[in-house]
């Protein structure tokens, strides 16, 4: 059985992530709209960590950036960081159960908001308001969702 | 504004060529739902838009006339007080692309960028006022920041009195601050502040916004005034960004100088 996941279908999930960022969602759901590449990004590299790594994530990080028009680097920094934690633990993530897979997910992207917040104020000092966190909350609350979505993405005979 | 070094930029304006097209891909579901509207409109409809864009047109062109006159009035007199004028202005007509960049920031996006020659700090206008102004060109679509954003600033004057302050963004999309008033200054509810042409990106006179109702505080030496934008910043597809004409109109040398005032052409 050939389990080699081509690189078409990782970059088409990739892609589809970032438009997800984008999408002109209601200011309220907007707010909350959660960090769906650095979600896909965190599932390759755990499914597949021999070939989906820091490039990756840098390389979409600075993709991130431009899409959003922030600072060049600041995504690129906080997913290469990300990604570098989920590389160093992979082999023990993918023993945990979902809700503890969970807990790890939750400490990941709230390590990435801190980064970018600490960016934020670098550039210009100024007040956040307490829903700046609320991606972390959603994004925690996604992760099985974008996990059952991606392995069936990776598993099924339908993308080959 | 910009923190990044001009040399980061032309990486960004690569690695742009594929976000670009993701814009373009994301905005596609609501371009057709406008194009599938147009399409089934009904003639009574459409008859009916085209009589009332006439009669809009005809009013807009008679009111020109008058503008003409007094625009070389206007010439005239600031010659007499020795006095540099500047007018004309090119506008290129620019559509929203409809996503959202980052939430808690007035940022749109438009489908014209630095292959339309636009660039940054270019002032951007709808049909009733000033929107923002360009934050960032890239090749195939530009970043606008709208006058709204909790970071933005203008300089405005009221038209009444010419009473010149700076408003800026408070982070809702109706309403812009006027924090630099002090409590005597004569600013009434209900007065329009235009551009006053000072700091060099906006061009003077374009519409603003109306000074909403305030309480006048006696005790305090600066008064808390808001004012609603006259553009409709939520509700616009097509923006106008403008090139100024920065040369200014030549003095008179005398009387009999031909004024010829640049035309406001379109550059498409």
């Amino acid at each position: 059985m050939n389990n080699y996941t081509g690189f078409g279908r990782i970059f088409f999930t990739l892609v589809l992530a970032m438009c997800l960022r984008i999408v002109p969602w209601p200011s309220a759901v907007a707010t909350i709209n959660p960090d769906w590449v650095l979600l896909a990004l965190i599932y390759w590299t755990l499914a597949i960590p021999e070939r989906v790594g820091i490039f990756y994530a840098w390389t979409f990080g600075l993709l991130v950036d431009v899409l959003t028009g922030r600072l060049l680097g600041q995504y690129a920094l906080a997913y290469s960081l990300v990604i570098y934690l989920c590389l160093m633990l992979h082999k023990r993530l993918r023993q945990f159960p979902l809700p503890q897979q969970g807990m790890f997910i939750f400490f990941c992207l709230l390590l990435s908001q801190f980064l970018l917040f600490l960016i934020k104020n670098l550039q210009q000092p100024g007040e956040f308001p307490a829903t700046f966190w609320l991606p972390v909350f959603t994004g925690t609350l996604c992760w099985p969702l974008i996990f059952t979505l991606l392995r069936f993405v990776r598993r099924s005979r339908i993308f080959k | 504004m910009d923190h990044g070094s001009p040399r980061i930029d032309a990486v960004r304006a690569t690695l742009s060529v594929f976000t670009d097209s993701l814009k373009y891909l994301v905005d596609m579901p609501s371009g057709l739902i406008n194009q599938a509207s147009e399409a089934t409109s009904t003639y009574s409809t459409l008859k009916k838009d085209n009589e009332i864009l006439r009669e809009e047109q005809f009013i807009n062109k008679t009111r020109l006339l008058k503008f003409d006159a007094l625009e070389k009035e206007n010439i005239r007199l600031r010659a007499l007080l020795e006095n540099s004028f500047k007018l004309g202005e090119q506008v290129l007509i620019a559509e929203l692309i409809s996503i959202n960049m980052a939430p808690f920031e007035h940022i749109v996006v438009v489908n014209k960028g630095t292959r339309f020659g636009v660039h940054p700090q270019q002032p951007v206008l709808d049909a009733n006022g000033v929107v923002g102004q360009v934050f960032r060109a890239l090749p195939f679509t530009a970043e606008i920041m709208l006058i709204t954003d909790p970071s933005h600033a203008i300089p405005v004057q009221v038209n009444r009195n010419g009473l010149l302050t700076i408003a800026l963004g408070s982070g809702q999309l109706n309403r812009l601050n006027l924090p630099y008033l002090p409590a005597n200054a004569d600013i009434q509810p209900g007065d329009l502040l235009i551009t006053s042409g000072l700091g060099g990106t906006f061009p003077a006179g374009y519409p603003v916004a109306v000074v909403d109702n305030f309480n006048p505080a006696d005790s305090k030496s600066f008064i808390n005034v808001t004012a609603t934008p006259k553009a409709l910043l939520d509700r616009n597809r097509e923006l106008l960004i403008v090139w100024g004409n920065k040369a200014p109109v030549q003095l008179l040398k005398d009387q009999t100088t031909d004024l010829k005032a640049p035309e406001v052409n379109k550059h498409e």
